[in-house]
């Protein structure tokens, strides 16, 4: 048990943090150029004429194959990555095939998650282009007996610069594979004068199917022969399967048979909850079934689980000491000599991820194989779940990977694709398991609930001489461990032991908390509640000290420097000297974000206002500004939001804007309206009508996004930009009403 | 034994009645452009035209699409070429994607009946429409481009 526990906490730690070790695998599958002896031949890029490395294969009519390795959810990553290899190697992009890959390790991480996707493989994506164009070059030098720095590649030729001789990608494919690998140290890299891609606004690969509805997602994958199951579960989480009565389920049209998953024991981690499964001809015919089945659950110690009151447990936490994470200066002796202090208290709720297409997969299990499309964020940890679930061997399970209708963290955790192949290995076809929205809303991963507590000190000016944070919440990590009570350090590292004011006494704690459900990351994680927390009380003391919300928050935030943390603070498996924490850029997107919302110019009127708050998350900068106005009824609109980004250097601007213009829209979800609760351990919501998510009417009108141009390294895009919208909107709000909002959703607070 | 028309073709179904449209045009038919997202007409992303007119597949059960004309996204041009897909593509609207086949049914049905709808009627026509990843803005900027309107706003 403890090897199999230990392997996905570690995978799973890993990808959190993008630990170097997990990167190793990465770069190996880079550089080892021997190729087919690397692993099986399984992609149409390692069965190319010339296969330089795990991700490319060239074929002799010149097609160029990209294997993306991660998953496409919206982000772009699909799109975008690919063009870094491309943009070294100067193929031309209309004769790039892109392939998706199966679950292989010899790719490195495959989890597309913890926006990580360009950070973690920009550099070997690079190097996997450039050590390919260097070697078709010196193939054509040697063809032609020239010196090889006589000849350059130019759009998928290799060009003989004196004599304007040119080969194909296609002829050279061949020639090329007999060439030595070169060492790191021989590669030349584009200058980014010359670049044709990258930070160009490429349309994204999927876009046409999108728009034509010929995608294929995880729901819409098939296998010849196979059947549909809808799997009943136990309301309270733990609750396990005491009795059921299939007879009358069996009676509907269509409904083959029932089976028995059993009962999740030991760590949550991707395992199925266990159940009962109806069995039918297709989709319909197995949710009618599962309707008329009776089923009764032994109880579960979660059974006394009320959200509400859990409320007044945690807060209870806050509000005594508790664990230390992080310590500067004296805060104890510097509350003893104030004159002036400001407390206050913070909640915000559980959220479930809703991507617009919930969890499906279909698998085969046959002589002891299981093959499987599913829509997830990471095939390889599909490999061991579905390997654990059915105790077979990970190089048995062959997980292919659909486009996923949105992901948000969810489908990292694939028990439904257990469920699927358990169910295969049951019935003898091939299963599809399609989750209900109420499955998915009830039977979620859920975002943590958390409580925060927040003490200043206030000195001259109103600023801060001392602040003291402390948070308490049911961690993660229960999901791996559920003897856990306190936070991970990946979850601290998410704006809580790393905050950048320039304030002399300064401490972070963190208090224990149970879990009573299965806690999961949702887009942005720890930083959604903890920025809320953090950037709404800095405005709370602006306002105290009667002074504009900007102003006060750059005064705080201090002169230009790096901010000096622990070594052993995470940063996303990053040197604190590659990606530091610079002030210096966060006031930079925080005077662009002002500027472009006219601060300097506009005035609160009644029910209106503007309001700040910045966030350094997934090393990216962002500041946000934005307009909010509420209304007699108390019903709050966002005009507009001006969102500035410092994500270092940027592949496709585009992706890079529409990414936050969605993180505009699904902070302001989070903001104003999602939240679910749970009473005698059954989660109260079940489906869009009361798990609320923003819709056009209600979404912020017009985001728009400023990007920093730099060089810096590239830092992540698809989260960072969900922190900082709630607190901005919060900070409008109070802005504009006078009232401080200190707990999530905002619903009717204003009402 | 019900008949019914699904992009231009004669159909004939006998099974459940009650069995929504939605899960007959994806697994009778293997029209999967059209998805599920609840089950319940509250999301839209199930949007199809039965008659011209934007209706959630999910809440039609197959006895009231008795000789009804239904259009998936499949079939709303041979070409994949009608103006909104057009404006789609030109704003790179998608995502994820998931719900842009219910997305563009509806701001197609809008059209037809409102050529030149302000920004207050394409609100109202594509509230029933979720996307989660939030790319309304530049639904709003296709739609306005589709139907010939000066484009301000999306990206």
């Amino acid at each position: 048990m403890q090897k199999i526990e230990s392997l996905p906490r570690r995978t799973f730690l890993a990808h959190l943090v993008s630990s170097s070790a997990f990167l190793i695998g990465a770069r190996a599958g880079v550089l080892d150029f021997t190729g087919a002896t690397t692993g099986e031949l399984v992609s149409d890029a390692d069965k190319a004429a010339w296969n330089p490395n795990v991700y490319l294969g060239i074929e002799p009519d010149g097609r160029v194959i990209l294997v993306m390795h991660r998953s496409e959810m919206g982000t772009g990553s699909r799109s975008v990555l690919p063009m870094v290899l491309a943009e070294e190697l100067d193929a031309d992009w209309k004769r790039v095939k892109l392939e998706q890959a199966i679950g292989d390790p010899k790719y490195g991480s495959q989890n597309t998650d913890g926006s990580c996707s360009i950070r973690d493989f920009y550099d070997t994506f690079r190097e996997a282009g450039a050590t390919a164009r260097l070697m078709l070059e010196r193939a054509a030098a040697a063809k032609w007996g020239v010196a090889a720095a006589e000849c350059a590649v130019a759009n998928h030729f290799v060009v003989h610069t004196p004599s304007k001789r040119k080969l194909g990608f296609g002829e050279l494919a061949v020639l090329a594979k007999q060439q030595p690998v070169p060492k790191k140290e021989e590669l030349k890299f584009k200058s980014a004068a010359d670049y044709r891609y990258v930070g160009k606004d490429l349309p994204t690969a999927d876009r046409d199917s999108l728009v034509n509805g010929t995608g294929i997602f995880g729901i819409d994958a098939t296998m010849p022969g196979m059947v549909h199951a809808s799997i009943e579960r136990s309301p309270v989480f733990g609750g396990k399967l005491k009795s059921f009565d299939d007879q009358e389920a069996k009676t509907v049209k269509g409904v083959l048979q029932t089976v028995t998953i059993p009962d999740l024991s030991g760590p949550t981690m991707f395992q199925p909850l266990g159940g009962v499964a109806v069995i039918a001809n297709s989709t319909w015919a197995a949710a009618k079934g599962r309707e008329k089945l009776k089923v009764e659950w032994s109880a579960s110690p979660n059974a006394a689980y009320d959200s509400a009151k859990f409320k007044q447990t945690l807060l209870e936490t806050v509000r005594q000491p508790q664990k230390v994470v992080r310590n500067v200066g004296d805060v104890d002796a510097a509350f003893a000599r104030a004159t002036k202090t400001h407390e206050a208290e913070y909640y915000a709720p559980h959220l479930s991820h809703a991507p617009m297409e919930p969890v499906a997969a279909v698998a085969e299990y046959k002589d002891g194989r299981v093959v499987c499309h599913a829509n997830t964020q990471n095939p390889q940890a599909v490999q061991d779940t579905v390997a654990q679930a059915l105790g077979i061997d990970k190089k048995n399970v062959e997980c292919h990977v659909t486009l996923l209708g949105g992901g948000f963290g969810r489908k990292s955790k694939p028990d439904y694709v257990a469920e699927a192949a358990l169910l295969s290995k049951a019935v003898g076809k091939p299963v599809k398991v399609t989750w209900s929205r109420e499955d998915d809303i009830r039977f979620d991963y859920y975002h943590t609930v958390a409580a925060m507590y927040l003490k200043a000190a206030i000195g001259e000016k109103g600023k801060p001489t001392a602040w003291l944070q402390r948070v308490a919440y049911p961690s993660i990590g229960t999901t791996f461990n559920p003897a856990a009570t306190h936070a991970e350090p990946f979850e601290m590292m998410m704006g809580w032991n790393d905050v950048p004011f320039d304030i002399p006494n300064h401490r972070a704690e963190n208090g224990p908390a149970k879990n009573h459900v299965r806690i999961g990351w949702l887009r942005s994680v720890a930083n959604i509640y903890q920025a809320f927390a953090i950037h709404s009380f800095l405005d709370e003391l602006a306002i105290l000290a009667k002074r504009d919300s900007l102003e006060y928050l750059l005064d705080t935030l201090g002169a230009p420097r790096i901010v000096k943390l622990d070594k052993d603070y995470i940063n996303h498996g990053k040197s604190q000297d590659q990606y530091p924490v610079d002030t210096g850029r966060m006031r930079n997107v925080i005077e662009l974000a002002a500027e472009k919302s006219g601060w300097a110019k506009k005035r609160p009127t009644a029910g209106r206002a503007l309001g700040i708050a910045a966030h350094r998350s997934f090393l990216t900068y962002v500041a946000v500004a934005v307009e909010v106005e509420v209304d007699q009824t108390g019903r709050v609109t966002i005009p507009s939001m001006e969102i500035a980004v410092d994500a270092g250097t940027i592949i496709n601007p585009d992706r890079v804007r529409s990414q936050f213009e969605g993180a505009g829209v699904f902070g302001a979800s989070i903001a104003l309206m999602s939240g679910i609760t749970a009473k005698n351990g059954v989660i109260e919501q079940s489906n869009f009508h009361d798990y609320r998510v923003a819709r056009i009417n209600e979404a912020p009108q017009q985001v728009n996004v400023h990007i920093v141009n730099t060089s810096a390294p590239p830092a992540g895009v698809g989260e960072p930009g969900v922190p900082p919208v709630i607190p901005a909107i919060c900070n409008a709000i109070a802005a504009a009403t006078g009232k401080r909002i200190r707990e999530l959703p905002i619903g009717r607070q204003l009402g | 034994m019900i008949q019914l028309t699904v992009n231009g073709q004669k159909r004939q179904f006998d099974g459940d009645p009650e069995m929504p449209l939605l899960w007959y045009l994806r697994e009778e038919l293997q029209y999967t452009g059209t998805k599920y997202g609840c089950g319940q007409g509250l999301c839209g992303a199930c949007t199809v035209h039965v008659n011209g007119k934007a209706v959630r597949s999910c809440q039609t059960p197959m006895s009231s699409a008795t000789g009804q004309s239904i259009t998936t996204i499949e079939g709303l041009s041979a070409t994949a070429s009608h103006p909104v897909q057009q404006a789609w593509r030109n704003h790179d609207v998608p995502q994820c994607g998931y719900c842009q086949s219910g997305q563009i049914m509806q701001a197609a049905a809008l059209l037809k009946e409102k050529p030149k709808p302000t920004d207050a009627e394409i609100d109202a026509a594509m509230k029933g429409n979720i996307c989660r990843c939030g790319t309304y803005q530049r639904i709003r900027a296709a739609i306005k481009e589709a139907s010939g309107q000066a484009v301000k706003g999306g990206r």
